[in-house]
């Protein structure tokens, strides 16, 4: 798996969210990614990216294009926020800590082919989805 | 800060979404709906977004603040124009919406309002005549 192409995003602000969104659309699209899988990867980095401002107080993210047996797009979002006591916890669909929905996570999960979640408190909270075409 | 017009159409108001809106023009979107309920008495309120190419949970929850805020308020919003992506996305979310009334199209949303203001149409978005 080669990574042909690498740039960072902050996330300050709810425009920076609508940035993002872009991003991730103008990428998907360069994939080749249909426009339901378009849809789920730009609907999962809206959700990741409010939680990055929401929660985590701001931070950064890393869009990734993926080459090599199958074309895919990776986007990292890191901040160096409060962190997550219970991983599983959060991870469940209608817990929230922050007046919303409590379906960030989970939602981003199901909205993936690819997630990973690393946070504990005090250390911040990087989650990493991705999709192939 | 940049506000999405209501336009008033007899006793309905029409919202248009055409562009990817952010988080606080989304609020104040509901905001000014449900103050524009209360001040014109409208009965009904039509949101299309056809040009919405991406329904995350916080305008999932904006849409369906609306609906309870004016429902409270005597009058239905229905949300009309919904794309195929966005309503595969939303269900996969976790967020199937149950207290917005929904459309095909603003044709069938509006006899659906103004079905409603005469008594006339049922509860879920395709009513039979």
């Amino acid at each position: 798996m080669a990574v042909i192409q690498t740039e960072e995003f902050p996330i300050r602000s709810s425009e920076d969210i609508v940035v993002i969104r872009r991003v991730i659309r103008e990428w998907s699209i360069a994939s080749g990614f249909s426009l339901v899988e378009q849809t789920k990867l730009v609907t999962a980095a809206s959700e990741l990216a409010r939680n990055t401002l929401q929660h985590g107080g701001g931070g950064m993210a890393r869009v990734e294009k993926l080459n090599g047996p199958r074309c895919g797009v990776r986007i990292e979002f890191r901040d160096q926020g409060p962190g997550i006591a219970n991983l599983e916890q959060a991870l469940s669909d209608g817990f929230t800590t922050g007046g919303g929905l409590g379906l960030g996570l989970g939602g981003a999960r199901r909205l993936s082919n690819e997630f990973d979640l690393k946070s504990a408190p005090g250390e911040g909270t990087t989650v990493t989805i991705a999709r192939w075409k | 800060m940049e506000r999405i017009p209501i336009l008033k159409m007899g006793d309905c108001l029409l919202v248009t979404i055409q562009m990817d809106m952010h988080d606080r023009i989304a609020l104040a979107l509901q905001d000014d709906l449900t103050t524009r309920v209360s001040t014109t008495g409208a009965r009904g309120v039509l949101i299309d977004i056809s040009a919405l190419e991406v329904v995350d949970s916080f305008i999932g929850r904006m849409l369906s603040n609306i609906a309870s805020m004016t429902r409270l308020l005597d009058a239905r919003t229905v949300v009309v124009g919904m794309r195929p992506a966005v309503a595969i996305t939303l269900v996969e979310l976790g967020l199937s919406l149950p207290e917005v009334q929904t459309a095909l199209n603003v044709e069938t949303g509006m006899e659906l309002i103004t079905g409603a203001a005469f008594g006339g149409a049922g509860s879920n978005g395709r009513h039979s005549d």
